[in-house]
């Protein structure tokens, strides 16, 4: 056993780390920054998946796609799809605010997994795509892994950087002063919805971009690999974990998250086949009996959002005790 | 199609699901009027009591109907501890991080279901039930039984709530909590007895579910957007609002396979709620808006 495969599982852990670590800035940009609840991440992470497997996949029987276009194209599209999803979704429901946008957006996530169940021709239904190609396929396994990993490291990188700059901008002061006071920004003359808009089809985007990550990694894609409830969720309980409003926070949340739910997966698979079963489950209480605990004990995560960072002046250390509730200041819907 | 199958197939149906909704969208409704939060677990509470019932009737071989007011009150406390052990200390935070933690329960109560019972398919009563022809109505002993007690319920929570002392402090405190505290009113024990209400209500909703389709882990879940649906288009804090949302969304539900296919049918009380929203975000009844 070389070197190398000694550190499969590691490098597998640490690719999967840097997917969600992509949906958790995604999310991070909606809500920790735009304030929006969006409850339906496992949707646009749907669309992303799918897209890029319908591009980049081999022909097949019975359904379209098998365009085997290169994987970068299959990235760049499935953004393109979420964007293209995200616009008329943010256009009718982001006026809607906090607990109405939250249900709405589970609806919103619940269609399109109706969508990729019901439509054969699109998505294979419930046998879903194969022979998704891999980047860097061509290498053996063990040396392929590392290489995605690398790739997938280096899509993070880029994707914090920008959102980042683009938060330390005008543009994301603009937002957090949205967030906290809807009704000044208006007065000052920000177009609120416009800006809103933006946030959320930027986010959208990068969830399409974490899937197709994903597919890519996976080979494989069926309605089943996208449990709606547990990729949302996971995601959800990160952000808050990490703290929103805080993109090293929320990083840290999805490597602290997904080290727990694979190191605890790691310890049910080893039980008997019958108590496995019930361990799954029982996993799926425990995070859940974490997020309670993590909102009881420090409601505003490991690294609070913090003010007075945002255009670069001066850190007062200062943090916010409503970063985590970003979008109470209007109550309207 | 003729009057009577239209009776047949989707109206009876319709207001059978539809009574199911209505029980869950009252819930919501109180939770809303009172705790002024949405509720995401109410799906999962509702699998919850479905299971209560199996599991009384079950252990102590009553009918499900006699295991119902048991798993009722099971469910109601389970309501309370959820409440007292998850919500309590958020109340001073902003509503939307109650919001966010009962998702989380919704998830805890689900697999507390799937640990104790797996994921399979389970049903209260063993055989097919035939529907009874009643001048040409095919109507199923159960359907009546779910109607008749579900308008029982509706009417024994209306007297409770506009006679007795503690329905007034309900309403009371639903209409403006700090007066009412300032009246004497302990809000403690009004919401304790508003997560009894609303945990009963959710095992009645759940065992009409479950008696009328199937018992199993995620039917909550699946319920849970026509649910609100049901109590946003009603307006929220109106009960009578939730139960004529609640027919609306159910009987709108069984129609939709008219113009779209059968797989997106649970779709049609996200696409109610939307309008809803859209149209007309103080429902029906005038509610509240958040």
């Amino acid at each position: 056993m070389n070197f190398v495969t000694l550190l499969n599982y590691p490098i597998y852990l640490l690719i999967f780390i840097s997917i969600y670590g992509c949906l958790t800035i995604a999310l991070n940009v909606q809500w920790g920054y735009a304030g929006l609840f969006n409850a339906g991440v496992a949707g646009f992470f749907a669309v992303g998946a799918y897209t890029s497997a319908i591009l980049t996949s081999p022909a097949a029987v019975g359904r379209i796609g098998g365009f085997s276009l290169p994987v970068p194209v299959g990235m760049l599209g499935a953004m393109l799809a979420c964007v293209v999803a995200a616009w008329p979704v943010g256009k009718v429901c982001l006026r809607f605010r906090s607990d109405y946008l939250a249900i709405v957006s589970i609806g919103v996530a619940e269609a399109i997994r109706l969508v990729v169940r019901s439509e054969e021709w699109l998505t294979n239904g419930s046998r879903g795509i194969i022979d998704i190609p891999r980047p860097f396929g061509d290498l053996p396994y063990a040396q392929s892994q590392v290489a995605f990993l690398g790739l997938s490291c280096l899509i993070l990188l880029v994707v914090y950087f920008l959102v980042e700059r683009q938060l330390r901008s005008p543009w994301g002061r603009m937002m957090r002063a949205i967030r906290d006071n809807e009704t000044a920004a208006q007065a000052m003359g920000k177009d609120v919805p416009r800006r809103r808009l933006e946030a959320f089809i930027l986010g959208s985007a990068l969830m399409g971009l974490a899937g197709a990550l994903y597919v890519h990694l996976t080979r494989v894609i069926t309605p089943d690999a996208i449990d709606p409830m547990i990729v949302t969720f996971l995601v959800w309980i990160m952000v808050i974990l990490g703290g929103s409003g805080n993109n090293r926070g929320v990083l840290v949340g999805a490597l602290i998250i997904w080290v727990i739910w694979s190191a605890s997966e790691l310890v049910t698979d080893q039980l008997p086949a019958d108590i496995a079963l019930k361990a799954k489950y029982a996993r799926m209480f425990l995070v859940g009996l974490l997020l309670q605990v993590i909102l009881r004990l420090r409601p505003e995560g490991l690294l609070p959002e913090r003010v007075g960072t945002a255009g670069g002046s001066g850190d007062l250390g200062r943090t916010s005790p409503e970063a985590i509730a970003p979008s109470e200041g209007s109550d309207d819907v | 199609m003729d009057i009577s199958s239209f009776i047949n197939f989707f109206l009876i149906p319709g207001i059978i699901l539809g009574s199911i909704y209505a029980l869950g969208a009252i819930g919501v409704t109180l939770v809303y009027a009172i705790m002024r939060h949405g509720h995401f677990a109410h799906g999962d509470l509702a699998t919850f009591g479905a299971f209560m019932v199996l599991l009384f009737s079950a252990s102590s071989g009553l009918s499900p109907y006699a295991a119902l007011p048991i798993a009722a009150v099971a469910a109601g406390l389970m309501a309370i501890a959820i409440d007292w052990l998850f919500y309590t200390h958020l109340r001073t935070l902003p509503k939307i991080i109650t919001t966010i933690s009962s998702l989380g329960v919704a998830l805890m109560l689900r697999a507390v279901v799937q640990i104790f019972w797996g994921v399979n398919t389970l049903s209260y009563e063993t055989g097919i039930a035939r529907p009874e022809n009643w001048f040409g109505l095919r109507i199923k002993p159960h359907e009546v039984v779910t109607v008749v007690m579900v308008i029982g319920l509706v009417v024994a929570l209306e007297i409770f709530l506009r006679h007795s002392k503690w329905g007034k402090a309900m309403r009371a405190m639903s209409d403006n909590p700090d007066l009412a505290s300032l009246c004497g009113i302990d809000n403690r024990k009004v919401i304790a007895l508003t997560w009894m209400l609303v945990g009963a209500l959710c095992a009645a909703s759940g065992f009409f579910l479950g008696l009328n389709t199937q018992v199993k882990s995620l039917m909550g879940w699946n319920i849970l957007l026509p649910t609100f649906a049901a109590a946003i288009l009603g307006g929220v804090g109106r009960i009578e609002g939730a139960i004529l949302g609640g027919l609306i969304v159910g009987i709108c539900e069984e129609m939709s396979v008219l113009v779209i296919r059968s797989e997106y049918k649970v779709l049609s009380g996200f696409v109610i709620l939307l309008l809803a929203l859209l149209i007309r975000p103080t429902g029906l009844f005038r509610g509240k808006v958040l």
